[in-house]
């Protein structure tokens, strides 16, 4: 699909011909994510819709309590050390950005009075500034009113490395100027095409400058407002126990009038998915349950107690094969997988085709993920497929087998395949987590029957996805042929994700795995789109180019991808609740209420 | 009180079978009495007849381990699949077969180790006494407090590949499985054994023979060991049992053997979330190992009314 | 006995110094990086990582790292978790009384079971009361608790819907009702644990009462006319508790250590599953912390059992 075909889309949503849901869902399955197609549409002039939550309640509270679990236990709230999405999670109960992001890519305003758009010049045409107008009359919990001056204060925090913030990249290039006491600039160092970035959903949470401001720099860590945090969002700060749990009270004060429902929030965590989804989808003890990371088999056996359903939020999660582009066996300066070598099997396109048929998404599909991981052939769509509703990969061990055997590949006595010498077994290494095994199990099997040979490898998830420089078992190491996990596209710009397959990122000893091209692909025309699309203003351009980037990793089959991997929450059934793929699940909580 | 017999049972008992039998072989002697416990007998059958199945079962029925077949899911026995399927439509008997031979290998090596390695340390501690006991005593506690997941951690980064070049990647695997199950389950055994000595070494059996001239040697070996043995052979079973769960828990960190090998524990594992509706699935690996405990345990019993001649059966 | 004491004591001190140093070690060189959800994170760059490692200085040596730490640890500050960000004693008294609570009462349920079963069973060897007692043993240590935690869940709380299964540590109620609360929530970990450990137990204690029965002082106290109960309590079970001591001793510092499956099938907030979420996490400090005073227990209460040793067996002497 390119900018003509994207032109023409958008001006059907214009005309009303195609719904916004509808257009979103498609610049989805182009690879592109919510946050990017909404910004298309608002560039060409659609205005972001402002969904009106069904709100039935008629006053505050008196709603109960509201019980959640997640598996994995939050360890910390202050939003700007929070990495993991259960710590931005605990977080959003207490904190709130400027805006955030809903299902269809929607910017929702949240402390601000209104989004910024081109038309009134609140976003500067030549995207070097964006200029926010903030929410009169909101309040801290400890009742010091919100200013601009705490938008300055979370600049200047997280954009200080010596507080070590992890969302440091959002803050440290831009510059932020207080107009007045409820008007902010950000001022961007280059023109940015992706101008919702700092104060927006999960990196934009924004803490207290009252509270946190002797605690900035290297004395971070030190703030007792870690621990306690002080918000302006529904729920008020009760107790927090690391690793266990996170309770919160009604904030009588919000400043969304009739919110919230609930008198008081807890967020238990640890113990394992599927006895989460059983305390809510069988005992009723819990209203909502986190990421149900469980076969869809035994989720739909659960529901039939009939005590709470399973909802299913669309994102951009692709659980794929990665194919090795350099050789993992030979050792060259000290590393395997170097850059300098060439993958002795893998690099002819005829192997890779044959593995891309020997994949059975479909009973990957059918018999482990149900619903909750849909069969796909496109890591980041391809357009041609794209145009028909059918899904195009196949299982074809036959046509795998011609490939192969065409391509010169001749079967030995032991059943295995190899030309001059070279025989094609491979080591398929994963993180160990059952649905994935029995993935493995599948792949195997079918390339078994195309004279393939696999040998399956499991890391235990702590190290295979750690950082360790020192550990051969990483994926960035990548010392085997294929190896497969799910790359989560949470970011709301897709210029994050795109930049692994860039040749500069290629993981090597030299930047000791730090680089985000894991299949270490090199390819030139894909560098120079990359590179064009930095610059690029105009979203619809820029999404175009992102396409074609798409098309690109799909046509040389450098990934396989298996399935697309939507998130999973368990709900109690009255419960009504608003979750987005592209924000933090509590980024609505404020409008969560039970139905009677 | 009980020091009213002079020597202990065992002297009387040794030197009435030379009077009596000169003929028998201690060996054959030992085979007499082992085989008058009768439960023995019949755990070492089944054990037998466990072993036989697990090695030569896999040519006497033939079927794939890894043939996954989608229309046959979660069956319970039947005539094609006399154990049922598991949620790949996999045989379950064909998988209990394959991985029993691991399982029983793992658990029965793994309790010699720890028996081997504890009652050895154990017995030392408790002979020596002193500065010996203080430094054995200081390995023993250094053992029971290292935090067992990131050594095993540390192991896998270690050795995993050395090992794997060194003597092929299953041998590899089935040595490092041997030697980190056994090498964290010997402290019990050294504790419980050294505890058993301390006690034996003051009591009037052991004096009356030291004061006869036994050698120190021959002490611990004819008169001490035997009458510690009791915890020993509690131990050896409940670690075959433990052992055979952990190999499970070290394949999920990437330490045992590959996880599309089914082995007990791991067949256990993966049927605990189908309990409800392929109970069959854990009732089979559960009562596989249950039925090596039972028969271990009972020729543990067995092997120690032989060596222990004052029991009483 | 005096003498005894200090001197043991003396000795442990070296050899609480030497467990440190092969703990430290062991935990530096394993693989792993607290931080590595940054590395993951392709929104983060590296200099953050970087900076986070220099800050809780994980780039120095090993040997720099553990006199730090020592120094520290003298000074009674325990660390500071690389992933809460809190002082590390914190987080160990946030969890103890549910560890305390949960596991030292599934231990005296153990000890419940085990004493008195193992001795009638061992008092009447191979009657169907031993039978039945064996058997239940058997299959108590076969299975283990992530299965029977499981099977108690389905059949309490799903099928029966009698107890939670989510273990709270903030138990809304008050008073009496709290007590009920609290023991509705506690009851399938505590069985759960308590079944296994018993089993064990029970083998041993059958054993060690087998053991000391038939030897011939019990004879001789039997032939000179004492009551049968008196005998195995007086004679037997003193001299048989040496093995059940040793047991306990060895199961004490897991009291404080927890549980790391039933607290993980159960959600109990205790040691067991902070130690297990830091190693995961790689979070040192924490897994250092835990383990040390998990050590420190180990060697206390292994003396404690030498002493029980003497008292039960007055022919063992402080040597």
């Amino acid at each position: 699909m390119d900018e003509k075909e994207l032109r023409a889309l958008i001006a059907q949503v214009k005309e009303g011909a195609l719904s916004r849901r509808d257009f979103v869902r498609r610049m989805v399955a182009l690879g592109l994510t919510a946050p990017m197609a909404g910004l298309m549409l608002n560039y060409s002039g659609v205005a972001w819709a402002q969904p009106a939550p069904d709100w039935k309640p008629t006053k505050a509270g008196g709603g109960g309590p509201l019980k959640m679990l997640w598996w994995q236990a939050p360890t910390l709230l202050n939003p700007h050390f929070a990495v993991g999405t259960k710590d931005q999670d605990a977080s959003r109960l207490f904190y709130e950005p400027l805006a955030g992001w809903d299902a269809d890519g929607n910017l929702v305003p949240f402390l601000a009075a209104e989004i910024p758009s081109p038309e009134n010049g609140s976003v500067a045409a030549d995207g070097t500034s964006v200029t926010w107008k903030l929410k009169q009359g909101v309040k801290w919990h400890d009742g010091t009113p919100f200013t601009a001056d705490d938008c300055i204060f979370n600049w200047e925090y997280a954009a200080d490395p010596a507080t070590a913030a992890y969302d440091i990249a959002t803050y440290k290039d831009v510059k932020v100027e207080k107009i007045d006491d409820h008007t902010i600039k950000v001022v961007f160092s280059k023109p940015t095409p992706f101008w919702p970035d700092a104060f927006v959903g999960v990196r934009g949470m924004i803490i207290p400058k009252h509270l946190f401001e002797p605690y900035k720099g290297g004395k971070s860590r030190e703030a007792p407002t870690n621990l306690k945090p002080v918000g302006t969002g529904p729920y008020k700060f009760v107790d927090f126990k690391p690793g266990d749990l996170v309770r919160g009270e009604i904030n009588k004060d919000y400043h969304i009038p009739n919110r919230p429902y609930f008198d008081s929030v807890e967020m238990k965590g640890g113990g394992d998915a599927i006895s989460a989804a059983r305390a809510v989808l069988q005992t009723g003890e819990y209203d909502f349950a986190w990421n149900l990371q469980v076969e869809d088999e035994i989720l739909k056996r659960m529901e039939n107690g009939g005590k709470g359903r399973v909802t299913i939020i669309e994102t951009g999660n692709i659980e794929h094969i990665q194919l090795n582009t350099t050789d993992p066996w030979t050792e060259v300066d000290g590393e395997r997988s170097s850059l300098k070598t060439k993958h002795p099997t893998l690099s002819d396109k005829a192997v890779r085709d044959a593995l891309n048929l020997l994949v059975d998404r479909g009973s990957v599909q059918k018999y482990i993920y149900g619903r909750t991981g849909v069969a796909t052939a496109n890591f980041l769509n391809n357009p041609a497929r794209f145009r028909s509703k059918n899904t195009h990969w196949e299982l074809n061990i036959e046509k795998a087998n011609q490939i192969l055997d065409a391509a010169g590949w001749k079967r030995g006595s032991d059943g295995i395949r190899a030309k001059d010498g070279k025989k094609l077994k491979y080591v398929y290494q994963t993180s160990i987590n059952e649905p994935r095994q029995k993935t493995q199990a599948i792949v195997k099997q079918a390339c078994q029957k195309a004279g393939i040979d696999i040998e399956i490898k499991s890391i235990t998830a702590s190290v295979f996805f750690s950082s360790d420089a020192g550990n051969p078992d990483t994926y960035p190491h990548f010392y085997t042929d294929l190896q497969m996990y799910t790359t989560t596209m949470t970011e709301p710009d897709p210029a994050i994700f795109m930049i692994q397959f860039a040749s500069w990122e290629a993981a090597s000893k030299a930047n000791k795995w730090s680089g985000r091209n894991i299949t270490r692909w090199r390819n030139d025309e894909y560098d120079k789109t990359y590179k064009a699309a930095e610059g690029e203003l105009d979203p619809v351009k820029r999404a175009a180019l992102f396409i074609k980037m798409n098309d690109l990793v799909i046509e040389n089959v450098v990934v396989i991808p298996v399935v697309y991997r939507p998130n999973v929450r368990g709900i109690e059934k009255k419960l009504k609740v608003y979750l987005s793929g592209w924000d933090s699940d509590m980024y609505q909580i404020a409008d969560w209420h039970r139905e009677a | 009180m009980a020091g009213s017999t002079p020597a202990s049972l065992t002297a009387d008992a040794g030197g009435a079978r030379e009077g009596l039998a000169p003929q028998i072989s201690p060996a054959l002697d030992a085979w007499r009495r082992f085989r008058r416990h009768r439960l023995a007998v019949a755990s070492a059958i089944v054990l037998l007849v466990m072993a036989l199945a697990v090695v030569l079962g896999p040519t006497l029925w033939p079927v794939s381990i890894n043939d996954i077949d989608f229309g046959a899911r979660l069956q319970g026995p039947s005539a094609a699949h006399p154990f049922g399927t598991d949620d790949l439509g996999q045989d379950l008997l064909a998988r209990m077969l394959y991985g029993g031979r691991i399982s029983l290998a793992v658990g029965l090596a793994a309790m010699v180790v720890s028996l081997v390695v504890g009652t050895l340390i154990g017995a030392i501690a408790g002979t020596a006494r002193g500065s010996i006991d203080a430094g054995l005593m200081w390995l023993t506690d250094l053992f029971l407090s290292l935090p067992q997941l990131p050594l095993l951690l540390l192991i896998i980064y270690l050795f995993r590949d050395a090992l794997k070049g060194l003597v092929g990647p299953e041998g590899g695997v089935f040595i490092l499985v041997v030697a980190v199950i056994g090498g964290f389950r010997w402290m019990p055994v050294a504790r419980l054994v050294r505890a058993q000595f301390l006690s034996l070494r003051e009591k009037e059996f052991v004096e009356a023979a030291r004061a006869l001239g036994a050698t120190t040697t021959r002490l611990v070996l004819r008169h001490i060991l035997p009458n510690a043995l009791g915890p020993v052979i509690v131990a050896g079973t409940i670690n075959v049992a433990d052992a055979i769960i952990a190999e499970s828990t070290l394949s999920f960190l990437g330490l045992g053997f590959p996880p599309d090998i089914p082995t007990w524990g791991r067949l256990l594992f993966d049927a605990k979330d189908y309990l409800d509706i392929a109970p069959h699935w854990a009732l089979i690996a559960g009562a596989a190992i249950f039925l090596a405990v039972l028969a271990i345990n009972f020729i543990g019993d067995g092997l120690r009314d032989v060596l222990d001649p004052r029991r009483v059966m | 006995m005096g003498r005894y004491l200090l001197r043991r004591l003396l000795i442990a001190v070296p050899s609480l110094l030497g467990i440190s140093v092969v703990l430290f070690t062991v935990l530096a060189l394993a693989p792993g990086d607290p931080f590595g959800d940054l590395a993951s994170n392709p929104a983060v760059p590296p200099e953050v990582r970087l900076a986070l490692r220099a800050k809780f200085g994980m780039d120095d040596p090993v040997l720099v790292r553990y006199f730090h730490w020592l120094v520290a640890m003298l000074h009674g500050d325990w660390g500071f978790s690389f992933v809460s960000r809190v002082d590390v004693d914190t987080l160990i008294w946030q969890r103890l009384p549910a560890t305390l609570f949960v596991v030292g009462t599934s231990q005296i349920l153990a000890l419940l079971i085990a004493l008195p079963v193992g001795v009638m069973s061992a008092t009447r060897p191979y009657s169907l009361f031993d039978q039945i007692a064996n058997t239940f043993a058997f299959i108590g240590f076969s299975l283990p608790t992530f299965f029977t935690g499981l099977l108690f869940i389905l059949l309490f709380s799903i099928e029966l819907d009698w107890l939670p299964f989510v273990y709270r540590s903030d138990l809304a109620a008050t008073g009496w009702r709290w007590y009920w609360e609290e023991f509705r929530q506690a009851i399938m970990p505590i069985a759960v644990l308590g079944m296994f450990q018993g089993a064990s137990w029970t083998r041993y204690v059958r054993s060690a009462v087998l053991d000391v029965i038939r030897l011939d002082y019990v004879s001789t106290a039997r032939a000179k006319g004492l009551r049968e109960g008196k005998v195995v309590v007086k004679h037997v079970l003193r001299n048989a508790l040496i093995p059940v001591v040793t047991l306990v001793a060895l199961q004490m510092p897991a009291v404080f250590g927890g549980a790391i499956i039933t607290e993980q099938i159960f959600r109990v907030p205790g040691i067991g599953s902070l130690l297990i979420s830091s190693i995961l996490a790689n979070d040192t400090p924490v897994i250092m912390a835990v383990t040390f005073v998990f050590a420190c227990l180990v060697i206390l209460f292994n003396l404690i059992a030498d002493i029980l040793y003497g008292w039960l067996d007055p022919r063992i002497a402080y040597r």
